[in-house]
């Protein structure tokens, strides 16, 4: 077996086979594209809230171009929300998140030296990596970057003739997503067969932490869907290059009609939701599997009904692939068909019940240690309770076509998606940075950031459900025109306060992140007192995680607060004592 | 040895999910196309010969493999097997290419004035087949070159086991496919 041997720079920080290095990569790269998408955000939401009005910061960061005497182009606010949205959803939520967390946490939870490939694993970074090149170079052509939506509808995004953003943008758009695909591919296949085959002696699928299920089933759910996404955006490439009329029917567009016939946009609508709606729990997935694993430990208790944690992880996964209708509502879906779908997305709220039940079980009347991680576990389960209410509604056809296509959406997915997702995400770098880095994050700065976050992210996202009631349509340059919005501008404006609140205590995030990576206090080997193998390793990283043998796997990994123990936690590798029983 | 046991098992894993992968591909690409005939406004047209040619092709390509397996497996070599295998692959490409021609002559385009959409869905759809299956002839070069040098024995011989698993796949995707054009 290969252990530690001989490495270059560039072997051990660019090409590494070394898995906790390519998660490094993933979350660096993540955290990067993190910013830029939030920024994004920023820029956009002042238009929302000052419409017309002129802002130095968009003519700095956007030129004279795009924000021409500083107010924001309408084709260019298109483009920012098209990019914000395909940045945080892709590249921070699924790479960032999956690619930080599936790379960093199988091996060494597992009880395994590397992954299955190294090789592939390291392609899967470079397919990112390129990914990522391609994206950020679409910023820089001269029509600007796609601009038809993250979920690229045709036939806004199937003739390049369109707007500006349909033009080339929107072919880089399509090259990145499958360079994207491909690395999802190649992280997802190598995460599934490592879970498969290479867990040390003892640890059973039963003995599994939360936090591999996750990832493993997060890892089928990609495998099955990805390459749907691939064949729907194969046939959007055909209608946009070579004329064919899957996605198109008789359009005229500047006076001039196309020969296309016959093709339906809601075909594509069809194959998209079908691996859109898996997507969002592709996101969601691993966030439950962190939040799992950090508000047991910091509960010091065993998590409150492990299997049906495992069970409501299948159930979700399976449940999510036969919901995708709920997108489409109102496209003219006949009512039965309809019902179908309310009926089956409605089903997803009883798994998602029993996982928050069990999380709040966990938590009742324990000795928590609320530690930066765990106060971002705690505010996963209350924006998980609060965006998957909302999907209650938005899951009944009745009551959605009330509200679709408005801010209520914008705000239903923001809270239980991106808020939950980024919430598990950052809980994840709080806990498991001393293994990542030797070091300790700071506390003070930890709490300060949290809840700075938490009340802007609320400040953000709450009003929005306001003004989807009121009907305001999500996507719109401006409501300006309309009379019946003008009521809204105080909202829309304590909006934008929070989101640039929200923005600028991420940067001490990044700060807090970058400084304790040098100048953290040093870290123990296992500072939480935790389960789990990866605490076995030693602090200094080691190519093959463990110096000498690779230990074994006595017992499952929730043992916290064991009558009988001399701890309060019991390790995975201590064998049982005379006469203890498994949990 | 017991290592090695883990990694072949592990490599034919990786190999039969990344083959599931493929098949959510095709049938997402294949659902499609039962929706769109749903609507309507549908070409008919008769399969091109040289696509029954293509079926034959690979179907005894797909024979000779095995063939060229069981004789690894009984240490005897398997190289002109292997070599009929991949010559029979290149004829299929051949065909498909000339199947192109044949949808055309008949007046069914990919694309412009007079194109529909069944005709379309069979240009991408065959299309998309024919890469998977280029990188199945690539694989096979390089096995018929290692078994041409003697790189397998009867105690190993993964890289056919592996190429031979992709293969026969193909050769089943292609089944499907035609089936499904000639009778949906
Ligand atoms: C009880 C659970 C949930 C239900 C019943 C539900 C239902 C819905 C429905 C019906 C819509 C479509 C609304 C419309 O466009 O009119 C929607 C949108 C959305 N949901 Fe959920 N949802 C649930 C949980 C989640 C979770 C857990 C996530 C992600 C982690 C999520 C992410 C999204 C996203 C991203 C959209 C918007 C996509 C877009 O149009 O851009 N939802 N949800
Ligand atoms: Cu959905």
């Amino acid at each position: 077996m290969s252990e530690h041997h001989k490495e270059t720079f560039l072997t051990k920080y660019v090409f590494s086979l070394d898995h906790k290095m390519i998660a490094k990569q993933f979350l660096i790269t993540g955290m990067f594209m993190g910013v830029i998408g939030m920024l994004m955000s920023i820029l956009f939401r002042l238009q929302l809230s000052n419409p017309g009005e002129s802002f130095a910061v968009l003519e700095f960061f956007l030129g004279e171009k795009w924000a021409p005497g500083g107010v924001l182009d309408p084709n260019i606010y298109l483009a920012l929300v098209t990019m914000h949205g395909t940045i945080l959803i892709f590249w921070v939520l699924t790479a960032g998140l999956t690619g930080t967390f599936a790379n960093f946490l199988i091996p060494l939870q597992i009880g395994a030296r590397d992954m299955a490939s190294g090789f592939m694993n390291m392609l899967s970074y470079w397919f990112f990596f390129a990914a990522t090149i391609v994206l950020l170079y679409s910023l820089f052509v001269e029509s600007g970057p796609a601009a038809a939506g993250w979920t690229i509808y045709p036939p806004l995004s199937a003739l390049p003739q369109a707007i500006p953003g349909s033009g080339l943008g929107q072919d880089l758009w399509l090259i990145a997503i499958t360079l994207f695909v491909v690395s999802s591919l190649l992280g997802g296949l190598n995460y599934i067969v490592t879970i498969l085959n290479m867990r040390t002696k003892g640890m059973t699928m039963s003995r599994l932490p939360l936090t591999i299920w996750a990832l493993l089933i997060v890892a089928i759910l990609g495998v099955l869907s990805f390459p749907v996404l691939l064949s729907c955006a194969l046939l959007l490439i055909f209608d946009r290059s070579f004329g064919t009329s899957f996605y198109l029917s008789d359009i005229i567009i500047n006076g001039e009609a196309l020969h296309n016939t016959g093709g339906s946009p809601i075909l594509f609508e069809h194959l998209f939701w079908f691996l859109g709606h898996p997507e969002v729990y592709i996101i969601l997935l691993p966030a439950l599997g962190i939040v799992s694993e950090v508000i047991s430990v910091n509960s010091r208790k065993p998590i409150f009904g492990y299997k049906a944690m495992v069970g409501a992880l299948i159930l979700i996964a399976f449940l999510s692939f036969v919901v995708w209708g709920h997108h489409m509502f109102i496209t003219g879906m006949d009512p039965f068909l309809g019902s179908v779908f309310t009926f089956t997305t409605l089903l997803i709220a009883i798994p998602s019940a029993v996982k928050v039940f069990n999380y709040l079980a966990t938590l009742w009347r324990a000795n928590i240690r609320f530690t930066p991680a765990m106060l971002f576990a705690i505010g996963f389960v209350s924006t998980f309770i609060t965006g998957g209410l909302t999907g209650i509604i938005l899951g009944d056809s009745a009551l959605d076509i009330n509200v679709h296509d408005t801010y209520f959406v914008v705000g239903h997915f923001h809270i239980v998606m991106g808020l939950s997702a980024i919430y598990g995400m950052l809980a994840g770098v709080y806990h498991w940075f001393p293994k990542m880095y030797g070091r300790m994050m700071n506390k003070k700065l930890g709490y300060f950031h949290f809840w700075v976050t938490f009340i802007s992210a609320y400040g953000v996202f709450f009003p929005m459900h306001f003004l989807g009631l009121a009907g305001l349509p999500r996507r719109y340059y401006t409501n300006s025109a309309f009379p019946m919005f003008d009521g809204l501008s105080d909202i829309n404006e304590v909006i934008t306060f929070f989101a640039i609140i929200g923005g600028l205590v991420q940067l001490l995030f990044i700060f807090n992140f970058f400084y304790s990576i040098f100048k953290g206090t040093k870290a123990t080997e296992n500072p939480w007192g935790s389960n789990t193998l990866e605490w076995t390793t030693p602090v200094e990283r080691i190519h093959g995680n463990w110096p000498g043998e690779i230990p074994t796997v006595e017992r499952w990994a929730y043992d916290y607060s064991k009558p009988g123990a001399d701890q309060d936690f019991v390790p995975q590798n201590v064998p049982l004592k005379e006469g203890e029983t498994e949990h | 040895m017991q290592l090695n046991l883990k990694k072949n098992k592990a490599s034919k894993q990786l190999l039969w999910i990344g083959i599931v992968s493929i098949v959510m591909f095709f049938g997402g690409l294949t659902s499609a196309y039962i929706v769109r005939k749903a609507e309507g406004g549908w070409l008919e047209f008769e399969m091109p010969v040289w696509f029954t040619i293509s079926t034959v092709a690979i179907v005894v390509s797909s024979a000779l493999l095995l063939f060229a397996a069981q004789n690894v497996k009984a240490g005897k070599s398997g190289t002109s097997l292997l070599l009929g295998t991949l010559l029979l692959g290149i004829l299929f490409s051949f065909s498909q290419i000339q199947g192109w021609g044949d949808l055309v002559a008949q007046g069914v385009y990919l694309t412009g004035e007079g194109s529909n959409a069944s005709g379309s869905f069979i240009y991408a759809i065959t299309l998309m087949h024919l890469l998977h299956l280029i990188g199945g002839l690539i694989a096979l070069t390089i096995t018929t070159i290692k078994s041409k040098i003697g790189k397998y024995t009867k105690d190993n011989y993964l890289g056919i086991h592996l190429v031979s698993i992709y293969w026969h796949f193909l050769g089943l995707l292609w089944l499907y496919l035609f089936l499904f054009f000639t009778y949906s």
